[in-house]
């Protein structure tokens, strides 16, 4: 309940976070909304001796469209996400997942860039911005650089940033022609047991899986499978290949792969294929 | 560190450690031992304050991070005993505490609840209540005293 | 007009709507220090050492306990009938048994540092092979104490006879595993130590039975009870578990003294997961036999009851269930044998039921697998065995006595109100078409037991001069709205409003004596006690009145809307409250104190339906509707009965749906925090179709039952009969509870033949 002690740090720009980064190394955390952070802390998981508060950085939380793409800054919280009128209209499955991440409460405080920056693989919204081929803009001491989503989840809890840098803003495609988002869960405020994500733009579809492996991941045998004409249902089958579902209190990796076909099978049949 | 707080209308500015989460700021270093602790994993509840106006779980916010912002608790809700709240008046009239410890977190979950989105439905509380546990009610009286609240100002702020 | 019956707003409710209740750990006490326990992190293990010495130097610490710094003995079981040899050390001496268990204490000027502190205490184990299911334990191999030779810890055997289901055409037979639960009251345990200089100590203790911690408190320190005074203040839940003094809140007590300053202890909602006591946890060997048209013959229950690692009240609880066995039928002949054995887990204690729901969910649960076995709809072949409302007082084949009830009309009332024959239409549609997503339809009828083993109860009534009135209750409410009921009974014999009483509780310096609250006993034990107090004051006054005004006592009568008494007849000639309370001022006061004790339990009885929608291609499983139909006699406040019945009922559905507590096979358990246990919400449950049925009992003046954990009761088989109902023509017998969507899914491959994993 009560974490181990730290320093902390308040700074109220990128370059400020990138520059306290650059300092403190390894033992540092950036501290957005906190809710991904501060809970692990609290029972002792994690304990950075030095935290990073980015929460009052301005002009980090918007949302903007910028021709066919959708640009999110990455303090932008999930309440905010899930209530933008831009996002309604362009990119209605980010939009529509925001709005699943935990309970109100939490999405009053959760903000996008902290959830994809933590990379946890039972998240909502890495799936989503994954199954969008969205990219990540993430400044460091250089500069800024885009990391396609297909590129940014490298293993459990694991990003393709480096320790110095910090994730600013994700961008997805303007997305209108169908989504779905399912998440299986028992009770409302849990983490998906599995979830597929389903988005249509630019004449293709994008899906990808929640819990079925050590990131977030693009279900490509069911992208492929659409690609060369198979029905959602024909598609669904391969739902579950290439992924390594765990097993745990609530499911066998045997369940998961099912739950993931039949699941995937709904999500493609919402989004209108 | 330093801290100032604006709680209840008024700004306290204390020293606490940086780790001092905002519940223990307000129930040790203020006193305000209305707003509880029901569980260490963000889950209850039972700790929801409203912080500029929207419902958050003050067991995972930082008093560093609540430093200039303005926080409103169960204790700063109604004016006194008689003159309480539409929210504190709905859950009176409907029964919808009976241990009352889930009682402040879930007032203040639902107010910000009602102050959002005035024409709930039953499914809607409901789904906006996931994140307050209650072992005495089932909710039942809860979502009633909710819905009652949503057409009489329950969600004034 | 009467004030009984009404739904009377709360008292209690203004106070914890605007500043909130005064819980344990709200009390400051000057000067105090915090503790923290350091918990076993092993199921089964030997202490080589305990390293203290870094958490000693840590800042702001101020001792470290372990089990060679206590010089209080290990407690033996709660109960004579269990092995005596399963003492348990309050710090674990030289052996842990569960995880959780406590290992040492740190205390510090702050709890964060003790936090800190606590974390740089290093035990040393050896583990020893873990006990986890009461299958092994039984078999002995590993003895979790050697000294008793055996891992049973009480044998409730009656003997069993292999001809038992002769005559019987049917016969059905299966395992059920009423399963662990957490109780989960939203308020962890606390307690608080504050020793005067004269050595008396007032303990703050979150309790459903203060006298009792008082007694156990002076029992562990060698004190005269007159030494302590408990106080609990409000309490923020209990459901049954927070009987008794745990481990924790007698060492509290003792630091206070050994420190001298005053100790506060929290714990933390994963260490209350695994050191709060659990509920249930019973294996069950079940079987029913019958004739074809419906007749139940004979039933037969053999149950091996986990009781944790130290074995306290859930070990006993197989005598409830077996008080309840044969339910609302009328059985000819019954069976029961049970075994408590001792495993590596947390204990387990009562939990809202306690004992009860193991035999109702056992009995209807294979009722229904009886009725599918014949082709019988589940409601007429328990129509078909149903006692008859004119048979009470009823003796059941294990002699419990019921004292009145009309199970048909709970059933039909319960049938009518869901439309069942609508619900059956559906049901036969949604099969026949296929449907993804199938109907079921659960019912269970029940009967159960409060104040079973009644104890007496204290009630006092005062009347002060200023003509508001004192009630002193031994009950001890944590919820259940008695400041309110009690204040109703004594408006109602006084006709002094309810503003105008004031209802103490909690405190055994005030209180004298006291039993407490659980087994849904308070109103038919403590309110009764009060109401008895009432009528008395009310006597004493008339007495009075008629000394004071020189009248025959007979022609006094007490005209309650004015306050007074008079001469019948002539009003001008009387004397109201206030100056009868003044003149008595000088004689003791205008008081009477009661202790009651009820002739015998009650027995509230109901029906429950469910109607629950099956994903069958997820497993997923949504509660449509759940009815239900309880009575418990005589309703003093239909507001707070509902309330009582609508936790009850999610707590039941929970069990059925979604909560289990979960240890791995090392003993290590799983579930250990709110994130993990799935914790019913508002957003699984529909709202309830709530009817109420009044039979008064004979047994008490307020013709009342009890009804805190009826709800419980009869919902959890009733969700559980629907989730099977909805998968039974797919070939389904049963699915175990909780039914999540991975065990709906097990049971449809299973059905099917195909195996899944």
């Amino acid at each position: 309940m009560i974490p181990a002690a730290f320093d902390y740090v308040r700074v109220d720009s990128v370059d400020g976070a990138v520059a306290a980064l650059t300092e403190h190394g390894e033992d540092a955390k950036l501290l957005a909304g906190g809710h991904s952070l501060l809970p692990l802390m609290k029972l002792r998981l994690a304990f950075p001796s030095v935290l990073i508060d980015i929460g009052r950085i301005e002009g980090l939380s918007y949302v903007r469209r910028d021709g066919e793409q959708l640009a999110i800054g990455a303090l932008t919280r999930h309440c905010d996400v899930n209530g933008s009128d831009a996002l309604a209209e362009h990119a209605p499955l980010l939009a529509y997942v925001a709005g699943k991440v935990g309970d109100p409460q939490v999405r009053h405080r959760g903000t996008i860039g902290g959830s994809i920056a933590h990379a946890d693989p039972a998240s909502d919204l890495p799936a989503a911005v994954l199954a969008l081929g969205g990219e990540l803009v993430v400044t460091g001491p250089s500069g800024q650089r885009v990391i396609p989503a297909t590129d940014f989840f490298t293993g459990f809890l694991e990003t393709a940033m480096s320790p110095d840098e910090m994730l600013t803003e994700i961008r997805v495609p303007t997305a209108t022609a169908g989504h779905s988002y399912q998440k299986f869960v028992r009770r409302a405020q849990d983490w998906a047991m599995v979830g597929v994500a389903v988005a249509r733009y630019n004449g293709t579809t994008g899906v990808s899986l929640v819990n079925m492996g050590p990131t977030p991941l693009r279900a490509a045998a069911v992208e492929a499978a659409l690609a060369s004409g198979a029905s959602a249902a024909e598609a669904a089958e391969v739902a579950d290949q290439d992924s390594e579902p765990t097993g745990d209190a609530n499911a066998s990796p045997e369940f998961r792969r099912h739950l993931a076909k039949v699941l995937t099978r709904r999500a493609l049949e919402e989004a209108g294929l | 560190m330093k801290v100032s707080i604006e709680v209840n209308g008024k700004t306290e500015e204390h020293d606490v450690e940086a780790r001092t989460l905002l519940v223990f700021f307000l129930r040790e270093t203020l006193g305000l031992t209305g707003t509880n602790i029901g569980c260490d994993t963000t889950n209850c509840g039972a700790c929801t304050v409203i912080m500029n106006g929207e419902s958050v779980k003050s067991c995972t916010v930082l008093a560093a991070q609540a430093d200039g912002q303005k926080v409103l608790t169960i204790e700063g809700l109604g004016k006194s005993q008689d003159d309480m709240h539409p929210m504190q008046e709905a859950f009176r009239q409907n029964h919808a505490l009976q241990c009352g410890y889930c009682t402040p977190g879930m007032v203040m979950a639902a107010v910000s609840l009602v102050h959002d989105n005035p024409n709930l439905t039953e499914a809607e509380v409901r789904e906006g209540l996931e994140g307050n546990l209650c072992r005495c009610t089932g909710y039942h009286n809860i979502v009633k005293a909710v819905l009652a609240a949503a057409g009489s100002g329950g969600g004034d702020l | 007009m009467s004030i009984l019956g009404n739904r009377v707003l709360r008292k209690e409710d203004p106070k914890f709507l605007t500043v909130g209740g005064t819980y344990v750990d709200d009390i400051r006490l000057a000067g105090a220090v915090h503790v923290v326990y350091v918990r076993s992190t092993f199921a089964h293990a030997r202490i080589l050492s305990i390293d203290t010495e870094e958490a000693r130097k840590a800042p702001g610490v101020v001792a470290v306990y372990t089990a060679a710094d206590v010089d209080l003995g290990p407690r033996p079981p709660e109960m004579p009938m269990f092995n005596q040899a399963m003492t348990r050390s309050l710090l674990a001496d030289d052996t842990v048994r569960f995880v959780g268990e406590c290992v040492a204490a740190v205390v510090a000027d702050t709890r964060a540092r003790a936090v800190d502190a606590a974390e740089l205490v290093q035990v040393d184990y050896d583990p020893l092979p873990a006990v986890v299911d009461v299958e092994t334990a039984l078999r002995d191999e590993t003895l979790l104490f050697p000294a008793a030779g055996t891992n049973l810890a009480m044998d409730m055997s009656f003997g069993t006879d292999e001809h038992f289901m002769d005559g019987c055409e049917v016969v059905v037979r299966h395992q059920f595993l009423n399963h662990r639960v957490a109780p989960c009251p939203l308020e962890v345990r606390a307690a608080s130590a504050e020793w005067s200089p004269e050595g008396r100590l007032t303990q703050y203790s979150s309790t459903q039975a203060p006298h009792g911690v008082k007694s156990g408190l002076a029992g562990a320190l060698t004190l005269d009870e007159a030494q302590v005074r408990v106080l609990a203040p409000d309490v923020g839940g209990g459901f049954g578990a927070k009987m008794g003094t745990y481990p924790e809140e007698l060492l509290v007590a003792w630091m206070a003294r050994k420190l001298g300053r005053p100790v506060r202890w929290v714990e933390t909602r994963s260490e209350s997961m695994v050191g709060l006591g659990h509920g249930r946890g019973q294996l069950q060997e079940v079987e029913i036999g019958g004739s074809r048209d419906g007749r139940i013959l004979a039933y037969r229950l053999n149950v091996i009851q986990d009781g944790g690692a130290y074995p306290a009240i859930g070990a006993v609880l197989p005598f409830m269930t077996r008080t309840m066995l044969s339910g609302v039928y009328d059985i000819p002949k019954v069976e029961f044998n049970s075994r408590s054995v001792v495993t590596n887990t947390t204990p387990t204690v009562a939990y809202r039921g306690a004992g009860r729901p193991e035999a109702t969910a056992a009995i209807e649960r294979v009722v229904d697998m009886f009725a599918a076995e014949i082709g019988m709809d589940p409601a007429e072949v328990r129509r078909r065995n149903l006692i008859q409302k004119d048979a009470f007082p009823f003796t059941t084949p294990t002699g419990t006595v019921y004292d009145i009830g009309d199970y048909g009309r709970a059933l039909d009332l319960a049938l009518e109100t869901a439309d069942y024959q609508s619900l059956r239409a559906e049901q036969k549609q949604r099969r026949e078409s296929g449907a993804t997503k199938q109907l079921g339809i659960g019912v269970s009828v029940y009967v159960e037991i409060t104040n079973g083993m009644p104890s007496s109860e204290f009630g006092a009534v005062e009347v002060r001069p200023d003509g508001t009135v004192v009630v002193r209750t031994g009950t001890s409410p944590h919820g259940q709205g008695h400041v309110t009921a009690w204040a109703m009974l004594v408006s109602e014999q006084l006709g002094i409003p309810i503003e105008s009483i004031e209802v103490i509780h909690g405190d055994t310096d005030v209180v004298p004596r006291g039993v407490g609250t659980f087994g849904s006993r308070s109103l038919q034990a403590g309110g009764v006690a009060v109401n008895q107090a009432a009528t008395q004051v009310v006597e004493r006054a008339r007495q009075l009145a008629a000394d004071l005004l020189e009248a025959n006592p007979d022609d006094v009568i007490l005209d309650k809307v004015g306050q007074r008494f008079h001469v019948q007849g002539t009003p001008t000639a009387g004397r109201s409250w206030k100056e009868l309370a003044a003149e008595a001022e000088s004689q003791g006061g205008l008081t009477a104190e009661v202790d009651f004790t009820a002739p015998g339990p009650t027995f509230p009885f109901g029906a429950h339906l469910v109607v629950a929608e099956v994903d069958t291609e997820t497993g997923l499983v949504e509660i449509k509707r759940i009815v239900a139909v309880d009575d418990a006699g005589k309703i003093l406040n239909p507001m707070l009965a509902e309330g009582q019945v609508h936790g009850g009922l999610a707590q039941g559905v929970a069990q059925a749906l979604l909560e289990e507590v979960r240890y791995d096979e090392d003993g290590n358990p799983v579930t250990a925090n709110l994130a993990d246990y799935a914790f019913v919400t508002a957003a699984e449950l529909p709202s309830f179709e709530r009817i109420a049925m009044e039979t008064p009992t004979p047994v008490n003046e307020l013709g009342a039952k009890g009804i805190g954990e009826s709800g419980t009761i009869g919902s959890t088989p009733a969700v559980h009969n629907a989730v099977c109902d909805a998968l039974v023509h797919l070939g389904v017998r049963h699915v175990p509870m909780p039914t999540s969507p991975q065990r709906v899914w097990r049971a449809i491959n299973e059905a099917n033949g195909k195996a899944s994993a």
